[in-house]
């Protein structure tokens, strides 16, 4: 019960405090789930990534699913979703009755553009660690930035590049395991 | 009857959207056409907007959004859970099947090629919010925001210290939204 409520506080910090959707929180899951819980390690969380990003439905919510259920099963992973969810719901049913004009407030454009630009430098660090966890060979490093070119210049769905990379990976890296 | 058409219409967007949240965008602009009564092509539009800058993952931002505006809370809590519900179960499904053949060679070989393919779709998702804050269009004329710009080199380079790297990432976001009100972004 105790680790129950902890996933899903953890999940609700996670989902009060992260702006810009699921890839902007993954500064914040590993602060959380990887650093702090030790709930999962650098590769499980990007695997879980990995594999949000091929299920359906949204990358943060199945990444709680994700780690909730591999903690404790079923219930594990509603209080996990549930907490990543819930602050979502609530916060916006309170802007959509008292704010219909949210956006137009001027101070309040301005503390989100000041925010995302924070949310900008957050990825980008992380990416910065994350490349030298899992970029240690040539290839590995080409592949990163075969997906980021794609993905940011060529405006491929991100489905397809991880659909196309897990079957080279299966392909290459899986053969050379049988030598 | 409007509570069931939007778990109907929530239920098959959870199911099919993949991809992360703004994947549920085409099922939205669907929805507008086939319940013409819900919202209009601009109510989506601020929708998306809203959605895009509140805390949390965007298409559950959308989903509590749209419910709401269309039958009030009990509304945003029937469209919120049932595009969660589809990928709950899927995803306990994925799972005990990457268990059952994680040691797999060929399934983790797939996740060792996953993992920097991940890491540059991150990298593309960071570069495309960099761009849409440092690049302000308007009316047609695109000007580069260098006040924006230096402020993300000064956070950028204060994240690769070790005394800023024990800070949580909440101070960041919270020191953003200040610098943003001091300076006018």
């Amino acid at each position: 019960m105790k680790e129950l409520l902890q996933l899903f506080w953890s999940f609700a910090l996670i989902g009060t405090m992260t702006f810009g959707g699921g890839y902007a929180m993954l500064p914040m899951f590993i602060r959380e789930i990887v650093d702090k819980r030790k709930w999962a390690t650098y590769d499980e969380m990007l695997d879980y990534y990995a594999l949000s990003q091929c299920t359906p439905g949204a990358i943060a919510v199945n990444t709680a699913t994700f780690i909730g259920y591999r903690r404790r099963g079923a219930a594990g992973a509603a209080a996990a979703t549930l907490g990543v969810v819930l602050p979502s719901l609530l916060i916006i049913v309170v802007i959509a009755m008292f704010l219909s004009n949210f956006m137009d407030i001027a101070w309040i454009g301005h503390a989100f553009a000041g925010i995302r630009i924070a949310v900008c430098a957050l990825i980008i660090s992380t990416v910065v660690s994350l490349l030298r966890r899992n970029a240690d060979t040539w290839l590995k490093a080409g592949i990163a930035a075969v997906s980021f070119a794609c993905v940011a210049f060529a405006g491929l769905s991100p489905i397809y590049l991880t659909v196309a990379f897990a079957l080279f990976g299966a392909l290459y890296y899986g053969r050379r395991r049988e030598a | 009857m409007t509570l069931f058409w939007l778990a109907f219409e929530y239920f098959k967007a959870g199911l099919f959207a993949v991809g992360g949240g703004l994947a549920t965008l085409p099922f939205l602009m669907e929805m507008s056409q086939t319940h013409p009564g819900w919202f209009s092509m601009d109510e989506l539009m601020n929708m998306i907007a809203v959605s895009e800058s509140t805390p949390g993952p965007i298409g559950i931002n959308m989903a509590s959004y749209v419910g709401y505006h269309v039958a009030g809370f009990a509304g945003a809590v029937v469209a919120t859970f049932s595009l969660v519900l589809p990928s709950y179960i899927v995803v306990m499904i994925v799972v005990r099947i990457l268990d059952r053949f994680r040691a797999n060679r060929r399934v983790s070989g797939g996740l060792e090629g996953l993992r920097p393919a991940v890491t540059g779709l991150i990298a593309a998702a960071g570069f495309s919010v960099l761009w849409a804050s440092v690049v302000r269009v308007t009316d047609g004329v695109s000007q580069f925001q260098w006040l924006a710009f230096v402020l993300f080199l000064c956070f950028l380079t204060a994240m690769q210290f070790k005394p800023f790297q024990k800070l949580h990432p909440i101070l960041f976001i919270a020191a953003g939204a200040v610098l943003g009100v001091v300076f006018n972004l």
